[in-house]
């Protein structure tokens, strides 16, 4: 757990052009002189944008991991989510904001899709994974090991990369890019497409990760899996919708959230089974629902509507 | 008239049994989810349903009658690659798929006015002259919904229909789905998603090709409990459970043992000196699926 501390000096943090003036300086980068008791490194992203030939991909998007600590980041396809590991792990050039992250060869990515090598067997990919860390001889084949045993593919070691399974590709592909310990561990997608057993392996390697000292990002559209990650993000259509605790962001719903059998008359409802769900956003009563303890779900979803409104009324107030 | 009824079904290949003595309905009105993990049979059975595989043995009916041709017209299918062409406009997907299933609706009535259909449509519309490829998932998703609702279905046979979508996203494609099911129309939703589950009326959990569990959310986890494990040296303490060998898992900065007691729990921490406080706790539905398979497959 203190391995983030002792080389603190190493660590990257790019200011891109456009992020600088005052009171923009990074969090965490408090200098010799300031009195901070204890200096823990965090990574992560601060009001952070991206474009891809001059448009806007994301912006405004502020993502802090500390060793240890395992953040979410959620959205459906094409909020963003991508785009900011990629920005995080030093893929892609920011058009502005702050970077923050280890150097290179302490990062682990796993890309969203395959992420292994359809060609080679498992032995092989976790080989070729190691000599893009300089990891050979006896330290790769014991890291390897380590793995194998912890992901349940030691059975497997000879299968090619393309006759796994999508559980055992994925665990593959964590265990490829976990083989150096990095400090930033930055998962695209993880779990996508894999089965709820495998999930929970998967999930149990990335708990792993951190009870050793990694620090983790987790891109994830399961707001069940976003409810187990330390603080969550939520991005929509490149921005962010909701950030904090899971508790906290379900603490944050501005009014009331409601239950009721039918549609009801007035309010914004969505369906939740065979139910209702009613958000109130002053809070009042709406006859026929009572109030019910809201979840994740029904926080980004109030969140999602909250914005799609303002961003309707401000439609208006131009025009 | 029950839509779907699968009595006693076998299927083999060659020497692979893929599912074994599976009974099932699917009623009027009704949202079923049927749940496994890759490998449980899920894709097989549906096969059998849409009458694509004849099963070994046993029997299904559809609409009362073995699945045909004519069967199949009452039935709106959306797989979990959407059956789309990326490279024709949303009009031309449409048309495409209606001329599949002849001109003329063959289930239900028309839809109702102000219905969420017609919401459906109107979503769909104003994408009309896109090409599906450019379409967000979200909207490309509606769109297949959208294909497969246009002739009335009787029955809905969906493979994990939300997945990769936004919440919001979601609310919406449930929404139709809920009022097809509101209009009388069945449901068939295969998934491995907790949040599908939830949307589903009743739920079919399939495991190593059997029927592990059958009924409501609430019924099938029942009173199974996880032990919820508090302590500020989380680290440790996960580290000391994983070398136990106990299906530990993280939530937040606190750790959850499903499937295991207080008192082997205890042991663990105590052996490897991590003081904790231990709370039992109703399982999620998550774990207790877990357990579930984890079972069959032992």
């Amino acid at each position: 757990m203190t391995a983030g501390a002792s080389d603190a000096g190493h660590e990257h943090a790019e200011r891109q052009p456009g992020s600088g003036g005052p009171g923009s300086d990074a969090p965490g980068s408090g200098g010799p002189g300031q009195a901070e008791r204890r200096p823990r490194v965090r990574f992560g992203v601060e009001d952070l944008v991206v474009a891809y030939h001059g448009r806007t991909a994301v912006a405004g998007v502020t993502l802090e991991v500390a060793p240890g600590e395992v953040a979410g980041m959620v959205g459906g396809d094409g909020a963003g989510k991508t785009t900011v590991l990629r920005a995080l792990a030093g893929a892609v050039r920011p058009a502005s904001g702050t970077v923050r992250r280890p150097p290179a060869r302490r990062i682990g990515y796993v890309s969203a899709g395959p992420g292994v090598y359809r060609d080679l067997t498992v032995d092989e990919n976790l080989a070729f994974a190691g000599a893009a860390y300089g990891l050979r001889g006896s330290a790769l084949s014991e890291r390897a090991g380590r793995l194998l045993d912890r992901t349940g593919l030691a059975g497997a070691r000879d299968r090619l990369g393309g006759q796994l399974s999508g559980g055992m590709r994925q665990k593959l592909a964590l265990a490829m890019a976990m083989l150096h310990e990095p400090r930033l561990l930055v998962l695209d997608e993880p779990t996508t497409g894999v089965d709820p057993v495998s999930r929970a392996e998967l999930w149990r390697l990335v708990a792993h990760a951190a009870a050793t000292g990694a620090a983790v990002v987790v891109a994830t559209s399961y707001l069940d899996e976003a409810e187990r990650t330390g603080s969550v993000l939520v991005l929509d259509q490149g921005r962010p919708l909701v950030a904090g605790t899971p508790e906290a962001v379900v603490a944050g719903i501005p009014g009331a959230v409601l239950d009721a059998p039918a549609r009801p008359d007035r309010g914004t409802a969505w369906r939740r089974g065979a139910r209702w769900r009613v958000w109130s956003p002053d809070g009042s009563t709406v006859p026929g629902a009572s109030p019910v303890a809201p979840d994740l779900e029904d926080a980004v979803i109030v969140a999602a509507l909250a914005a799609r409104e303002r961003a309707a009324r401000d439609k208006e107030v131009a025009a | 008239m029950t839509l779907v009824r699968v009595t006693e079904v076998t299927h083999r290949f060659g020497s692979l049994t893929a599912v074994e003595r599976v009974s099932l309905a699917v009623e009027p009105g009704e949202v079923v989810g049927l749940l496994g993990a890759n490998g449980a049979g899920k894709t097989t059975l549906i096969r059998c349903i849409l009458g694509l595989l004849r099963p070994t043995s046993g029997e299904v009916r559809l609409f009362g009658r073995a699945p045909s041709r004519e069967t199949r017209a009452r039935l709106g299918y959306v797989p979990q690659g959407l059956g789309l062409y990326d490279d024709l406009t949303v009009t031309e997907n449409l048309a495409f798929s209606a001329r599949a299933f002849g001109a003329a609706p063959a289930g239900r009535g028309a839809a109702p006015p102000g219905s969420a259909d017609t919401d459906l449509d109107r979503d769909v519309a104003a994408v009309a002259g896109e090409q599906v490829g450019d379409l967000p998932l979200g909207l490309r998703r509606r769109v297949a919904f959208a294909a497969a609702l246009a002739h009335r279905p009787d029955l809905l046979v969906l493979d994990e229909p939300t997945s990769g979508v936004d919440p919001l996203g979601r609310a919406h494609l449930w929404d139709t789905i809920r009022a097809a099911a509101e209009a009388g129309a069945g449901a068939l939703v295969t998934t491995h998603y907790m949040s599908e589950a939830e949307q589903c009326d009743r739920l079919v959990v399939l495991a190593g090709g059997r029927v592990a569990a059958q009924g409501t959310m609430a019924a099938i986890m029942g009173d199974a409990s996880t032990v919820r494990v508090a302590t500020p040296r989380w680290e440790d303490a996960f580290v000391a459970l994983e070398e136990a060998g106990l299906p530990v898992a993280l939530v937040g900065r606190s750790l959850r043992v499903p499937g295991t007691d207080r008192a082997r729990v205890a042991g663990a921490l105590r052996a490897s000196g991590v003081q904790a406080e231990l709370d039992l706790v109703p399982a999620t539905f998550e774990e207790t699926f877990v357990a579930l398979a984890a079972g069959a497959a032992a």
